[in-house]
């Protein structure tokens, strides 16, 4: 200790290291417990990736009588049911999106913004709720006989409606995912300088043109990462998917049809696995799961944070 | 005849129109569940809704009172254990998060915060349901908390960021050490925005269901024991709206009246929050 030292300082430095040591011990139990759920994933489903090998990707069979585990159906319809989520949204949101940022007068853009961001916040089993008593009613009755009467040649359209369906489920997550792709967008388009746009404007481009050719190809990386979080919000949806969807372990063409997801499989099955293989496949579909989201999380935010960097000359927050 | 001129104009404003229709499309589903939530719901909401529990399936009446204090304990068992770590991460990414360590934190974090909530589920009842024999509210804290953690830590670094760098020389300048500069001056300044980060983050996780199918389970009794299956508003609405009778269809609705309720209260005192926070610049 040097005698010249303010007598406080000691105690001071060694505040400092406390402080920075207990923050520190926080910030890396992060990592510790992303670490236990990926450990505690494989270890749980490796007796039953052992036992069925790749095949259990594209393996259809499922029966817990004979011990046969195959998760094809799941992947299937966690897939599809995200893809039509997808295409019901994207233009949904990016209307939002392009409408509050170009066109909107500007006391209408704080509380729409605010009401597109609710939708965030009613909870899953609402959404569950409200797909079983409203909507799915409302698909039977107006929308399912004049999409049979147009379409029923097709395959997508084959077969009888009985209300649980791909198509129910890929509908309530549109609604659940909206938000997510929106908001991302606005704020990407926010971020594109109004140089931009003003020259547009100024070669005599109408206003539309300016948004078509000059605004969104500057902001496109962006609204791709924003549509990509979306997709991984659907992968990983539940409770309201596993409401509306069927839950039935088929692969089918046809979207009128009942369906299967990864998480509603575990949802519904996860309890009444009494044997250990069987309780192995689930957290295998749990497995395959966290690696689709994961992956396809990490690409949204290379995508964003490509266009955030460019938008991030002079701006604080990032 | 159209001249060119006029059919991009004309064109500009059907599209301009259009987008505004799809805005309109967007919002439309809230809307329309908000007012069937209260159409389908309020006619059941009455005081032994509130104050009595579930009575056996079949009969009338009874209520959730079980799933409303069922639903308090569980989330604050989660902003107990979710909100210190969470807001220190925070705190510790704004502060000391540029060396390798803080990108790791902010990498996992976004991780985390994609990771769908039925894994969290299954992770919360092999680490916690197994080991302990049985289902219990903590589990299903905990599960929540997991939940939780990811999305303070990142909203508490933006916020601490947004604090001016002036403050924290001013505050160095006359004398005070680091951790009362960090702790007294920034994070006490950031504070308004980190009150609003966590009433988001407590509205999102207090409607979670998937987390605690495995986790908390559900109890038809009333029950205040942490270390027992406790029911939550939302497991209740499930129970109800995928079982077979209308008196359940009813409480369900009922049910998710408050629940929505619920967290329309905690994302609006949010949004008052962050107003004020700017206001008081």
């Amino acid at each position: 200790m040097a005698p010249r030292a303010p007598s406080s300082r000691p105690r001071r430095r060694y505040g400092d290291r406390v402080y920075r040591v207990a923050l520190t011990a926080l910030a890396c139990l992060l990592p510790l417990v992303l670490l236990a759920v990926v450990g505690e994933l494989s270890v749980s489903a490796w007796p039953a990736l052992q036992r069925f090998g790749p095949a259990f990707l594209w393996s259809s069979t499922w029966d817990p009588v004979a011990e046969v585990y195959g998760a094809a159906p799941m992947i299937f319809g966690t897939l599809a049911s995200s893809l039509i989520a997808l295409v019901l949204a994207v233009p949904l949101a990016l209307g939002v999106a392009i409408f509050l940022t170009e066109f909107a007068p500007a006391w209408m853009r704080q509380p729409v913004a605010f009401l597109v961001e609710l939708l965030a916040a009613v909870p899953s089993v609402v959404y569950g709720l409200w797909g079983i008593f409203v909507l799915i009613p409302v698909l039977r009755t107006f929308v399912v006989p004049p999409l049979k009467a147009v379409l029923g040649w097709t395959p997508l359209f084959s077969g009888v409606f009985y209300g649980n369906s791909l198509l129910a489920g890929g509908i309530i997550l549109a609604i659940m995912i909206v938000p997510y792709i929106a908001a991302v967008s606005r704020e990407v388009l926010l971020a594109v300088p109004a140089s931009q746009r003003e020259a547009a404007l100024g070669l005599g481009a109408t206003r539309w043109e300016a948004v078509w050719t000059a605004v969104l190809p500057y902001g496109r990386a962006g609204v791709m990462g924003g549509i990509m979080l979306g997709l991984g919000r659907a992968l990983g949806e539940t409770m309201a998917v596993t409401m509306v969807i069927g839950n039935r372990h088929d692969i089918g063409l046809s979207v009128l049809q009942p369906a299967y997801t990864m998480a509603a499989a575990i949802a519904n099955e996860f309890s009444e696995a009494t044997t250990d293989t069987y309780l192995s496949a689930l957290f295998a579909v749990g497995l395959v799961l966290f690696v689709i989201t994961v992956m396809v999380n990490a690409l949204a935010r290379l995508l964003v944070w490509r266009v955030a960097r460019g938008a991030a000359v002079g701006s604080k927050a990032i | 005849m159209m001249t060119p001129r006029s059919r991009r104009r004309l064109w500009s404003a059907v599209m301009t129109g259009l987008v505004a229709v799809l805005c309109l499309l967007a919002v439309l589903p809230l809307l329309l569940i908000f007012g069937d939530l209260v159409h389908k719901g309020a006619t059941s909401i009455d005081w032994d809704f509130f104050v009595k529990s579930p009575v056996p399936a079949g009969e009338t009446g009874g209520g959730v009172a079980n799933a409303i204090v069922g639903t308090g304990i569980v989330v604050g068992l989660a902003c107990l254990i979710g909100l210190p770590v969470g807001i220190g991460a925070g705190i510790y990414l704004a502060e000391y998060g540029s060396g390798r360590l803080g990108w790791t934190v902010r990498f996992v974090a976004d991780v985390l915060n994609g990771t769908p909530s039925i894994v969290i589920g299954i992770f919360a009842w092999t680490w916690i349901v197994k080991p302990l024999g049985h289902f219990s509210a903590l589990a299903g804290g905990a599960a929540l908390a997991v939940l939780l953690v990811p999305m303070l830590a990142r909203t508490t670094e933006e916020m601490v960021r947004l604090v001016p760098h002036s403050l924290r020389e001013a505050a160095l300048a006359l004398g005070y050490s680091r951790w009362r500069t960090s702790l007294g001056v920034i994070v006490r300044t950031a504070l308004g925005g980190i009150v609003t980060g966590s009433l988001v983050g407590i509205a999102r996780v207090a409607g979670e269901t998937a987390p605690l199918l495995f986790t908390a389970l559900g109890n038809l009794n009333f029950s205040t024991s942490v270390t027992q299956p406790m029911q939550t508003l939302s497991l209740q609405i499930y129970v109800y709206a995928t079982g077979p009778f209308d008196e359940w269809h009813r409480m369900a609705w009922a049910a998710a009246l408050v629940l929505m309720g619920l967290v329309l209260i905690l994302a609006i005192a949010a949004r008052r929050a962050t107003r004020e926070r700017y206001a008081s610049r």
